[in-house]
């Protein structure tokens, strides 16, 4: 698992480090992944039960950070549907979707 | 009764949800807008009053005791954030009714800053680190859309490079906060707190919080700053000053938390490198007010300034250095957002943005040209004003910690702050007027009105800093013994 956090983390680096815009904005929802899966191993994984009562006696499995993944999940999922819609009209509005010539201030 | 604590969160993201449906309504929107403000404002205060009489207050959600459920707290350091922040909303919505123009009020302008509101409004009361993620996620979601809307070329491209950091920047916390669970297995501050202090902060603790603090410096422009001048100047002037006065607000007061609750144990660690970092912010950001023409330029880098400033007082961390922080960061708020309202204005009336092109403005506008020296005087710390207090505190905790390389940065920057801002006010207010009686824009009556009130508020943070200090000491006392708060929120389970 850690080494596939470790393989995620490092392709996001890799994508974000890019200048196209749709590179960028694909690597930032890759490291999203790699940090839900982190946040997984970090309540241990494979022990325990179910943590409902009445299923079997403990020890349950710590169940925080699914709820944590949920909402982190759900967070990344607006931020890069508005990402995508905003750098659809940055393209459109600037005609280019390279990072080099977005620099800016030359034009004030 | 202690269901108040929620109502600075809740009732903006209500209002702002029904605003939606009143869109074709202006009128009606700005009304409701200023109504829910100001009743926030008076929840505060209220809030305030029960704070200092009764101690910490805390809110478990449906019942679930600390450690286990999600809880706000309102100590005195929160709740004065929360006032602060709203009186300083209410201002910048009255200037922005008069200047923002139709098209941004048919986009639901007035919902995203309630929700920006409500986001920061739950910052500051948390009392759960990851319900603090949350809510900055809020804020930011809102923020994203104000730095963006009106889709100009110029706003578009910064936006997106806002938006991208601010991702990155969110992950990092992510990551920060599963390193933290899987370490200390909670995530209430308090539980953290106690929990940190009893293992011994060892190394791989001092780490998560340096992460903590990347991500941290990352939202507040400590060092990390390089978004800032480019996404600050590009909204509408009423959203610009929003953005001043809040969201690098919250970035520190998210640090002053982390450092002296959760992580105040390897102070030769982490405090060090709090204060090389407000020292490089110092510098930097006085290196960028020197050299920019742009009166929003300049405006930007006088932000990241005081963010240096006031993080030395967390940096030296005596007692009085820290109340110097909380009274500055008061201070700054009403401050930075007035500096940037009339520098926004000062762009709608002349149509220029460099300092050159304008000339002799305090002839056509007298009050307006005395505000902004007023506003002048209030940051660089002369003494009635809000400033002088916050500068005299901090200057005092750094001499009697010895650290005379923070204090000579701290106050070098004062004249680094004062050049930068007369440099406006000799050029641009001086001088032979460019602007004939003929082609005179009226200077907008609800703008002045947020002008005149705000600058009013200065002089009284100044004036009045007998009756503000008794607060900000009682913030302090709590920062300096998070055993207080930890005890507070912990004991009853």
């Amino acid at each position: 698992m850690i080494i596939l956090i470790g393989i995620l983390v490092s392709v996001a680096t890799y994508l974000i480090l890019s200048r196209n815009m749709i590179r960028i904005i694909i690597g930032t929802a890759v490291l999203s992944h790699a940090v839900n899966l982190l946040i997984m191993t970090s309540g241990g994984l494979k022990t325990g039960n179910v943590p409902l009562l009445g299923h079997g006696d403990g020890p349950f499995t710590d169940a925080l950070p699914q709820a944590l993944i949920l909402t982190a999940i759900v967070i990344s999922f607006a931020t890069t549907a508005f990402l995508l819609v905003l750098a659809y009209r940055t393209y459109k509005t600037n005609g280019s979707d390279d990072f080099n010539e977005l620099r800016g201030m030359s034009d004030e | 009764m202690n269901n108040i604590i929620v109502l600075p969160l809740i009732i903006p993201i209500f209002t702002a949800v029904i605003l939606v449906f009143l869109r074709n309504y202006i009128v009606v929107q700005r009304m409701i807008t200023i109504t829910t403000m100001i009743a926030v404002s008076i929840i505060s205060f209220f809030l305030l009053e029960l704070v200092q009489r009764e101690g910490i207050i805390k809110l478990d959600f449906s019942g679930w005791k600390p450690p286990f459920g999600i809880l706000f707290v309102a100590d005195t350091f929160s709740v004065l954030m929360v006032l602060t922040s709203s009186i300083v909303t209410v201002f910048c919505l009255l200037y922005a009714f008069s200047t923002i123009g139709e098209r941004h009020e048919n986009m639901f302008i007035y919902s995203f800053v309630l929700l920006l509101v409500g986001g920061v409004n739950g910052s500051f009361l948390t009392g759960d680190i990851f319900n603090l993620f949350v809510c900055f996620e809020v804020m930011l979601m809102a923020s994203y859309v104000l730095v963006a809307l009106g889709g100009e070329k110029v706003q578009l491209r910064e936006s997106l490079k806002y938006v991208l950091i601010n991702v990155i920047g969110s992950s990092i916390f992510l990551i920060a906060l599963a390193y933290l669970y899987s370490t200390v297995k909670t995530l209430n501050m308090a539980h953290i707190a106690e929990r940190v202090a009893e293992a011994g902060q060892d190394p791989m603790l001092t780490t998560v919080a340096l992460v903590l603090f990347i991500v941290f410096s990352l939202k507040a422009g400590l060092v990390l700053f390089f978004w800032l001048p480019g996404s600050y100047v590009v909204p509408p002037t009423a959203v610009q000053a929003l953005f001043a006065a809040l969201l690098t607000k919250v970035g520190v007061y998210a640090l002053i938390r982390t450092f002296t609750l959760m992580f105040p144990h390897q102070p030769e660690v982490t405090h060090t490198i709090i204060g090389i970092f407000a020292g490089a912010t110092i510098i930097l950001g006085c290196m960028g007010a020197l050299a920019s023409r742009n009166v929003l330029t300049i405006a930007a880098y006088n932000i990241v300034i005081a963010v240096g400033f006031i993080l030395i007082g967390l940096a030296v961390g005596t007692e009085s250095a820290i109340a110097g922080s909380v009274y500055y960061l008061i201070h700054d708020m009403v401050a930075k957002a007035l500096l940037f309202l009339l520098v926004g204005m000062m762009v709608y009336l002349t149509g220029e943005k460099l300092i050159d092109h304008m000339s002799g403005l305090i002839r056509n506008y007298p009050l307006f040209g005395w505000i902004y020296f007023l506003t002048m005087l209030a940051l660089v710390g002369i003494p009635p004003l809000s400033g002088f207090v916050g500068k005299v505190l901090i200057g005092k905790g750094s001499i009697e910690a010895g650290s005379y390389v923070l204090l000579f940065l701290g106050f070098a920057s004062s004249l680094v702050v004062l050049f930068s801002l007369l440099k406006i006010f000799l050029s641009s207010f001086f001088g032979e007027t460019i602007i004939t009686n003929e082609d005179k824009k009226p200077l907008p009556i609800a703008s002045m009105a947020s002008f005149i009130a705000l600058a009013l508020c200065m002089i009284a943070i100044g004036l009045g800093a007998e009756q503000l200090l008794v607060y900000v000491q009682d913030a302090t006392n709590i920062l300096v013994n998070p055993s207080i708060y930890i005890d507070a929120i912990l004991s009853e389970s």
